[in-house]
């Protein structure tokens, strides 16, 4: 084994370039894990701790431009106004410790179905910014994972940000676990509300072989708040709508029995965390959060 | 760094060796407090030795297949590799067991369960030791399975162990039962035709894991004279080296065992796990060996408690007394024996709890199957039963309609009780009270999670950080659970302990030096015996010798008994040098003061030998001069007999130990999360020796039996009997978000056949704590829950 | 590989270290400071906790070689650490602790030379209340719990119970059942709170 040591972006893909097979650990959070129980045995490891822009992160009227190696824990403290989904999704990974080291570029590089950051990004909306030695690409989120444990990634990039929007609403994050703290999602659920352009996006995380969206529910509630003007009126959502969201979300998974929990209570749990994370959001739509601009 | 590393003793062999002040009945720290909070006390991972070599495990992969050829040569070749050993390579005895001496070394020819020992290797780096297991090329076929009571006893079962010639193989139904234990008393067909109410149900529990923190580890190094000494983190020095010295070759007096420290115990070190294979490495190198389990091994390098399946028919008059129980319990013991036999002996004669009931037919077994091995932990088959039992005791208080404590209180055993196996319970048994004290605590504020007013403290509710609730679906539910649980080794064992005494002189003060072999394993017996030398013996400074073999056994850190045995070997110890000191005084000042005729007028106190009357006739170190005291004794509790084979009856414990549980939890009752938000412990103690040690023990136990009710389970699969969640992230153990405030009560009745009247301590709150809080989730979901650990979709029905 | 590194004050150096190998393998095995300790190796308990350039990290997450010419804190440091930092805090009042030549005072030695037992360095406030509370038992737990507890009490040294469990949330202890461990840490947050 191999450790490549970049001091720089460049450096980091030309080492990238030259060994595609090599592993990248940033937090370690994985990688480590895989190491320690003798589950891989990468000839390379390509440390990105000490790539200073990855740890940077950088706003601008509507994105977030967030470097892979920023830690959760500079998320949960920095970004709650910007980010506020991610940054609850952030408070929910593993320990203390484990946000203090591990980084939304490490979730995405694990590419686990159960990664907490996913769900959040996929309701905010972000797109993955890659890179090699080749040049630079952007990837909407909802296209970034091909499997479980994979993505799009070619064997010579590197994930260098993710663009995330800000905020123009509330969000919000749930994820079961079988434990109060530290503890794998058996699955989560974001929910993203845009009042800039009336739409409401979702994210489903372990509840089905990668992260995804519930598109039907998002269309069919973003419809039904279009339709009875309540974007505007911000009324009390309608129960039957309320209802139909959450069948949709429901519906969107596709989960499997394992240790963590079985399929039937996942998409159970899916539905009721979809139901009251849309409460919860709408409720704070409705005094006032994300209102004002949108009346203004 | 190295310079004092010598190739005798590992350097880094740290011990407790450091005086606190405090005698019997006060909170005295800990002796080795200080070594543990600066990373100075070396637990049995910390050792290093000059030349030290690594040794590592090859595991079956398969829970039980044929082992058709083993090569070895190409890990062999791997350079930095020093040995690799297999079945055939064993000099000596091939087998050990804690009882039955049924499990192989290493495997021979068949491995009976997934991550049974199959080779090892020692090698100059673990990496390289890992590197060359996985070089061993091992041929396997997959046998067909034994994974529960049918296939167990089916016309056509395999044999785990054909050809048995235990002492339990005469009296088992089938060779596939370890051993079985009825108990019979009264007239259950009678009681039943008389009953008002009868509730039958059925019951499990899941296999819980010890899941001490320390991961097994020791190190050996082998001696000159052809010996081998052993640092080694165990519960019981001399039961591993009895089972060492055959498989070694060796006469007992060459396998030397030092207690090394220990990271938590609960009975997972009760068994061989590396022992063995570490001494045959370094004898077969002529180096001192390590090994050192990951988390992921440690979950095959031990025994779990054993996963059971219990039916119980309780039958009771309207009016609230119970007539008869009838149960039976199922005890799955894995590939090999371990302490089964014991565990079906508890499970067996505490099957009914803590109650009163003149009719009652029990059966319980062990099976022998191709899953995990199970054998001690915390409870010790007492902790099924009461689940069990206890959720009978809601059950038909429910069918009766009376409160459950009420009901239980109505039924509750009391000093002068008899046993279902015919045992008089002869000291103090406060169930009742217990639970009045339990029941009689404030109960936690409602809705905490609004208490500042501001927004929702997720931390509070169900779910936690995880941000499922904001108060949604919770439901408060409030449930109560008493056990009962032997202390001390049963059914006839001679049980005892060995304590060393040395009093002497040092710098013109006497010194008091404890020499026992008892495992400190983190429950303070070390704080316990400094306790009793300076109350005995009546001096300030008492130092402990590291626990190794050259001293008698102690017995076992477990069954709740080392404070009574070795504690109670300390003061009988304590007792004979203090008479020997005052035989010395009355020798040589016995003209000075009458006092002197009349030893029993006479303690040792503050150095001083001072009268009855408070008057000082002498000083320690007068007396001892520069001869010191050195006497070591024995000290064994009243005997107990086996519980007869057919009908259970027997005087099979020692003593008797009640806790009794209060929870309060709060319930997603749509997510089916769950959130213990108080458990409250009342427990008798007998006497309190060290009273922080004690609650720290119920704080201990309970939680533990919290982790049993809502989020420990091993889980193996059903078609291949692997273990599936063999890690931390998937066998989950209580954080400090899932533990709650723990107010406890501590009662002190003393058992007049004890020692200060003590009672064991650390099992009991293991008991009563899981069906306490299952019993509070009943209560908020209103669900059955026949299972534990209760999972999400048992109360959302997912 | 050779890794270089400032653990409790000290500059280290260590050879041969396989790529492989985490931060924790390298303090435990190679510089002879076992005081963190590994029970699961995924970040999953907390024991290896220790501080890297500040912040609490499981040790056993972080390669070897990610950890060259970072600051690391250790349980066998604390008690400096804890003492530079009431030092710094109460720096203006009462200067020079006589440190120097103290068993144990970074900078003293090139060569690391572990405290012996029987030498009474005065503790950490956290450590003290651990033993005082009888927040240790088997005490493999301890030394990650102490290191996480004394940074929590460093950025807030007056933290609520909710506060308390948050931040010890990463740490397994399997003995105590943690009631212990909280009234260490409200110990240690009160006598520091009762010395400024």
């Amino acid at each position: 084994m191999d450790f490549l040591r970049p001091a720089g972006w460049e450096e980091a893909l030309a080492a990238k370039a030259e060994h595609p097979t090599a592993v990248p650990i940033a937090g370690g959070t994985d990688v480590m894990v895989e190491i320690n129980f003798d589950h891989r045995r990468p000839e390379y490891l390509l440390d990105l701790t000490r790539v200073a822009e990855l740890a940077e992160w950088e706003a601008t009227d509507r994105t977030v431009r967030l470097g892979a190696g920023v830690p959760y824990t500079r998320i949960i403290e920095e970004l709650r106004t910007e980010l506020p989904g991610l940054a609850l999704a952030a408070h929910t990974v593993g320990s203390p410790q484990i946000r203090n080291r591990g980084t939304v570029g490490g979730n995405l590089g694990a590419a686990s179905p159960a990664g907490d950051a996913h769900p959040a990004l996929l309701a905010a909306g972000a797109e993955v910014e890659v890179a090699s030695v080749r040049g630079t690409r952007r990837i909407p989120v909802e296209e970034f994972f091909t499997g479980v444990k994979r993505h799009v990634l070619e064997p010579d990039e590197l994930i260098r940000a993710v663009h995330i929007r800000r905020a123009d609403g509330p969000q919000q994050f749930s994820k079961v676990g079988t434990r109060n703290a530290m503890v794998i999602a058996v699955c989560a659920f974001a929910v993203a509300l845009h009042p800039r352009t009336r739409t409401v996006r979702t994210g489903i995380g372990s509840a089905a072989p990668t992260p995804v969206r519930a598109r039907e529910a998002e269309e069919f509630l973003g419809a039904a708040l279009d339709e009875g003007g309540f974007w505007d009126s911000g009324a009390p959502l309608d129960p039957s709508v309320v209802r139909r969201f959450v069948e949709l979300c429901a519906g969107a998974c596709r989960p499997i029995d394992d240790v963590r929990g079985t399929a039937a209570y996942r998409r159970h749990a899916v539905g009721v965390m979809a139901r009251r994370t849309l409460g919860w959001t709408w409720e704070a739509y409705r005094e006032g959060e994300g209102r004002t601009a949108q009346c203004a | 760094m190295a310079a004092d590393r010598t190739a005798s003793a590992p350097a880094t062999l740290t011990q407790a060796t450091g005086a606190t002040r405090g005698t019997v009945g006060e909170s005295t720290p800990r002796p080795d407090g200080t070594l543990k909070v600066t990373g100075e006390f070396a637990y049995s991972s910390d050792l290093w030795h000059e030349d030290m070599l690594w040794g590592f495990t090859l595991r079956s992969p398969y829970a039980h297949a044929a082992i058709r050829s083993v090569d070895t040569a190409e890990a062999l070749a791997l350079p930095g590799v020093y040995a690799v050993m297999t079945h055939d390579d064993l000099p000596a005895g091939t087998h050990y067991g804690l009882e039955i001496h049924d499990q192989p070394v290493l495997a021979k020819d068949r491995v009976r369960f997934h991550g049974e020992p199959v080779a090892i290797v020692a090698a100059d780096h673990p990496e390289t030791a890992r590197r060359a297991a996985a070089r061993i090329a091992v041929e396997y076929e997959e046998l067909p399975l034994v994974v529960d009571e049918a296939t167990a006893t089916a016309p056509d079962a395999p044999l785990l162990h054909p050809g048995r010639r235990d002492h339990h193989a005469s009296h088992v139904p089938h060779p596939n039962i370890v051993h079985r234990q009825p108990i019979r008393r009264g007239d259950v067909a009678a009681a039943r035709a008389r009953a008002d109410v009868v509730v039958r149900r059925d019951y499990e529990v899941g296999m819980q894991d010890q899941a001490f923190l320390g991961p097994e580890s020791g190190l050996a190094v082998p001696a000159e004279d052809g010996g081998v000494d052993l640092y080694i983190a165990t519960q019981w020095l001399h039961v591993d080296r009895d089972q060492l010295a055959p498989v070694l070759g060796l006469p007992a007096d060459k396998v030397r065992l030092t207690l090394s420290g220990v990271g938590g115990a609960f009975g997972a070190r009760e068994d061989l796990s590396m022992q063995a294979h570490a001494c045959l490495l370094a004898l077969r190198t002529g180096r001192p060996v390590k090994i050192v389990y990951n988390r992921y091994e440690s979950f095959f390098g031990h025994v779990h408690r054993h996963p059971a399946k219990l039916t119980y028919e309780h039958g009771a008059t309207r009016d609230g007394t119970l007539l008869y129980v009838q149960c039976r319990i199922v005890l799955d013991g894995g590939a090999y024996a371990s302490s089964s036999p014991a565990v079906v002996g508890n499970a067996a004669s505490l099957s009914i709890g803590p109650y009163v009931v003149g009719n009652v037919d029990v059966e319980a077994i062990a099976l022998y199957s191709n899953n995990p091995p199970c054998g001690a932990m915390r409870g010790f088959g007492a902790v099924q039963a009461c689940f069990a039992y206890e959720a009978q005791m809601d059950a038909v208080a429910a069918e009766l309609g009376l409160d459950p404590v009420e009901f239980r209180q109505r039924n509750a055993m009391s000093q002068g009780a008899t046993m279902p196996t015919g045992q008089l319970v002869d000291s103090p048994a406060p169930v009742a009270e217990l639970l009045r004290r339990v029941k009689a605590l404030p109960m936690p504020p409602e809705r905490d999670w609004e208490a500042a007013g501001g927004p929702v403290d997720v931390r509070a509710l169900p779910g936690g950080l995880s941000n499922t609730t904001h108060g949604e679906a919770v439901v408060r539910g409030v449930g109560y659970a008493v056990g009962i649980k032997n202390v001390g080794f049963s059914e006839g064992f001679d049980d005892y302990s060995t304590a060393r005494i040395r009093l002497e002189v040092i710098g013109g003060e006497p010194v008091a030096l404890v020499h026992t072999a008892m495992a400190e394993v983190g429950q303070g017996g070390v704080t316990v015996h400094t306790q009793i030398a300076r109350t005995e013996l009546g001096v300030d400074r008492v130092t402990l010798h590291p626990a190794d073999t050259r001293v008698g056994s102690a017995g076992s850190t477990s069954a709740s008994r080392q404070t009574y045995m070795t504690g109670g070997a300390v003061k009988h110890a304590c007792e004979a040098v203090r008479a020997e000191v005052l035989r010395r005084g009355r020798e040589r000042f016995g003209a000075s003061h009458p006092a002197w005729a009349e030893p029993e007028r006479l303690r040792l106190e503050d150095g001083k030998v001072v009268t009855d009357g408070g008057e000082v006739i002498g000083d320690l170190a007068g007396i001892l001069g520069d001869e010191a005291i050195d006497l070591e004794r024995e000290f064994r509790h009243r005997p107990t007999e086996p519980f007869d084979l057919r009908t259970g009856q027997g005087f099979g414990h020692v003593q008797y130990s009640f806790c009794a549980h209060r929870a309060v939890v709060e319930v997603d009752t749509e997510l089916g999360l769950v959130k213990v938000v108080e458990l409250a412990a009342a427990q008798d103690v007998g006497k309190a020796i060290n009273p922080l040690s004690v609650v720290g023990q119920i704080h201990g136990g309970s939680t533990q039996g919290l982790g049993l009710a809502v989020m420990e389970e091993i889980v193996v699969s059903r078609d291949g009997a692997r273990v599936r969640n063999p890690s931390f992230t998937d066998y989950l153990i209580p954080t400090i978000l899932d533990t709650p405030a723990m107010p406890v009560e501590v009662l002190e009745l003393a058992d007049d056949n004890a020692p200060y009247g003590l009672r064991g301590v650390g099992e009991a709150p293991t008991l009563s704590s899981t069906p306490a809080v299952v019993a509070a989730i009943r209560a908020a979901t209103g669900r059955p829950l026949k299972r534990v650990p209760v999972r999400p979709e048992h109360l959302t029905g997912g | 590989m050779r890794v270089n590194m400032t653990v409790n004050g000290r500059p280290y150096e260590a050879d041969d270290v396989w790529e492989g190998e985490s931060l924790l393998y390298v303090l435990r095995e190679r510089l002879g400071l076992p005081g963190s300790k590994n029970a699961c190796e995924q970040g999953e308990c907390g024991s290896c906790t220790v501080r890297l350039d500040g912040v609490p990290v499981c040790a056993c997450l972080v390669a070897a070689g990610q950890a060259e010419g970072s600051e690391v804190v250790t349980v066998e440091g604390l008690a400096d650490h804890a003492r530079q930092r009431s030092g710094e805090a109460a720096g203006a009042v009462c200067p020079g602790e006589p440190e120097e030549g103290h068993p144990g005072t970074p900078g003293t030695t090139r060569h690391p030379e572990p405290t012996r037992p029987g030498q009474v360095a005065p503790l950490a406030p956290v450590q003290q209340a651990f033993i005082d509370a009888g927040a240790v038992q088997c005490g493999f737990c301890t030394p990650g719990l102490l290191v996480t507890a004394d940074e929590l009490l460093e950025r807030n040294p007056d933290p609520s119970d909710a506060d308390i469990r948050e931040a010890l949330s990463g740490n397994l202890c399997r003995c105590t059942g943690y009631e212990k461990i909280l009234d260490a840490v409200r110990l240690a947050a009160a006598r520091t709170g009762e010395a400024v």
